[in-house]
């Protein structure tokens, strides 16, 4: 069994939605969290406030990000239990950041601490 | 939307309350951000004044996000409501410190205040909430602002709802929205629109213009096009729950305010047999009229009963009366007698198209279809497509082929999609029956 990342990428953290929206939102994440849960795959995750969001460029350069140059964002991510990549990417789909044109999911496998990687 | 919410709502402001308690941790409380959006809104739009009102939007925005980020991966707070207000407070407080134009030309006086008082008093008490949500209502029903204008503000800060669901209502698209948002938040910049209850003197006129968008909202949701039921039902359920806050307020509890109310109630009454599974209107003689919500209609009855105390007699007291009698589904003469009265009365106070052809309806069931026949011709509303199908009514039985002319005159004027689904239901009939 190994662990999977899945990061969510936003085309645009700064779009406006309204408070229901937010909250459909909100209950649509955790339902998909839950059936993952269910399965007792879900290891933890969180969302990252885009408050006092910094990027530290080359020569320690501090920017207000990542908005600016970048317009894509990362909204949050979960760690995952999964047999195969496959098995992860089916939860993926599940997620409902990927209502939203544009914003994708990546995953990625978390190196074990076995020498391997 | 079930029943028991609609009736819940008028009471949403005491009930949440003790929601908070006995939530599950898995359940979100209904249209929670939506509520709390309005409130934090109101209270911090009228700490920084109406100029600033973008600024109080985004701050109550961005606790939703903050909320976002935090309660989908770590669960919901405990008391959901409270960490929103502790969260809208530091974001406030954030802002004054941050924004160095901000703090210098506008919150000179607040900053004062922290000097002296290092907390600013961000106060999301229920008392100060319910009176900056209140005189939020007088602020954006001022009469500088156009009515439409004044819908659409009023959806935004004191309904919560996003551009996209007040588009939706509208059947417009987004940019006609912000513009119009725009431009009446122009105006109330402009004019130095204050967030203050007028001067008692001045409630009864002020609370004129607040009555006739709180109308609107109703019937926007009430006859909205739009096919989203749920925005539908909400428009109405936001204007029952504003309508609501007024009567609960001692100095606009006043029985034009309590009229409307009962208006209302009503009507709301008759939404769970409005429509049928296809979405398409089902009119007022089909309905099944076990699906009329008697609990609203009782509460109806008690808000007509408050209206009538005191002199004042506005349309809405008629209106509601005349929605009184809609909740009796037998067709007795009483009924129409009686609401054949009230129409004459309405149009006493205002005239108005459509109720100089509802009062001819009544008449044809008070009196005689002839009768009303004679008088709909006086009427001689040719541009309008309710003339038309009134007429094709009356005619039918009477004079089927005239009523089939008047039903095909009407469906040429119709403009929305279930106006025209009506009336060629009843062009239908005639081919069917030669």
């Amino acid at each position: 069994m190994n662990e999977f990342i899945l990061i969510f990428r936003h085309q645009d953290g700064k779009a406006v939605a309204s408070p229901e929206q937010m909250q459909m939102w909100m209950k649509q994440t955790m339902d998909w969290i839950a059936t993952i849960s269910a399965k007792n795959k879900f290891v933890s995750g969180t969302g990252l406030p885009f408050d006092d969001a910094k990027v530290v460029h080359h020569n320690n350069i501090v920017t207000n990000g990542p908005f600016g140059d970048i317009k894509e964002t990362i909204g949050g991510f979960i760690i995952v239990k999964a047999d195969s990549v496959e098995e992860a990417v089916e939860f993926a789909k599940g997620s409902p950041v990927l209502q939203g044109e544009g914003n994708t999911v990546e995953v990625r496998m978390i190196a074990k601490r076995d020498g391997v990687h | 939307m079930q029943n028991a919410d609609i009736c819940c709502d008028c009471h949403r402001s005491t009930i949440i309350g003790q929601r908070d308690f006995t939530m599950q941790q898995q359940e979100l409380i209904p249209h929670l951000f939506r509520t709390e959006f309005t409130k934090i809104t109101s209270v911090l739009c009228k700490l920084f004044g109406i100029e600033h009102i973008e600024i109080a939007e985004d701050i109550a925005g961005e606790t939703f996000l903050t909320a976002l980020e935090t309660w989908t991966y770590k669960g919901i707070p405990e008391n959901p409501v409270a960490w929103l207000y502790t969260v809208a407070k530091n974001k406030a407080k954030n802002y004054f410190q941050r924004n160095a134009v901000f703090t210098q030309k506008i919150a000179k006086q607040l900053l004062q205040a922290e000097n002296e008082n290092p907390e600013i008093d961000i106060d999301l008490s229920e008392k100060n909430i319910t009176d900056s949500q209140l005189q939020m209502l007088f602020a954006l029903c001022h009469p500088s602002i156009p009515a439409e204008a004044q819908i659409g503000l009023s959806l935004r800060i004191l309904c919560g709802f996003g551009i996209d669901e007040i588009a939706n209502a509208f059947l417009t698209n987004k940019e006609t929205i912000n513009k119009r948002l725009f431009r009446a938040k122009e105006k109330l910049r402009t004019e130095h629109v204050k967030i203050e209850f007028p001067d008692i003197t001045e409630i009864p006129k002020r609370l004129e213009t607040v009555l006739t968008t709180l109308y609107l909202l109703f019937n926007e949701g009430y006859y909205s096009e739009s096919q989203d039921s749920i925005v539908r039902e909400d428009l109405c359920l936001e204007a029952m729950r504003l309508t609501y806050l007024l009567a609960e307020n001692k100095q606009t509890n006043l029985p034009e305010v309590n009229a409307l109310l009962s208006l209302m109630c009503f009507h709301a009454s008759r939404f769970p047999a409005r429509k049928n599974a296809n979405g398409e209107i089902i009119l007022y003689q089909d309905q099944d009229e076990t699906l009329w919500d008697e609990e609203l209609i009782t509460k109806g009855m008690y808000f007509l009963n408050e209206a009538s105390k005191g002199n004042t007699i506005t349309k809405y007291h008629i209106e509601a009366g005349i929605a009184f009698w809609h909740t009796k589904k037998s067709d007795t003469k009483q009924k129409w007698l009686a609401i054949l009265q009230l129409y004459n009365e309405l149009l006493i106070i205002e005239y108005s198209p459509i109720a100089a052809l509802n009062r001819t309806y009544a008449l044809s069931k008070a009196n005689s279809k002839e009768e009303a026949i004679t008088e709909a011709e006086k009427l001689n509303l040719t541009d309008n497509h309710f003339y038309f199908t009134l007429l094709g009514e009356l005619y039918k039985s009477v004079d089927n082929k005239k009523a089939k002319m008047n039903f095909e005159k009407a469906l040429a004027l119709a403009k929305t999609k279930a106006d025209k689904q009506v009336i060629q239901a009843n062009i239908d009939k005639f081919e069917v029956n030669g």
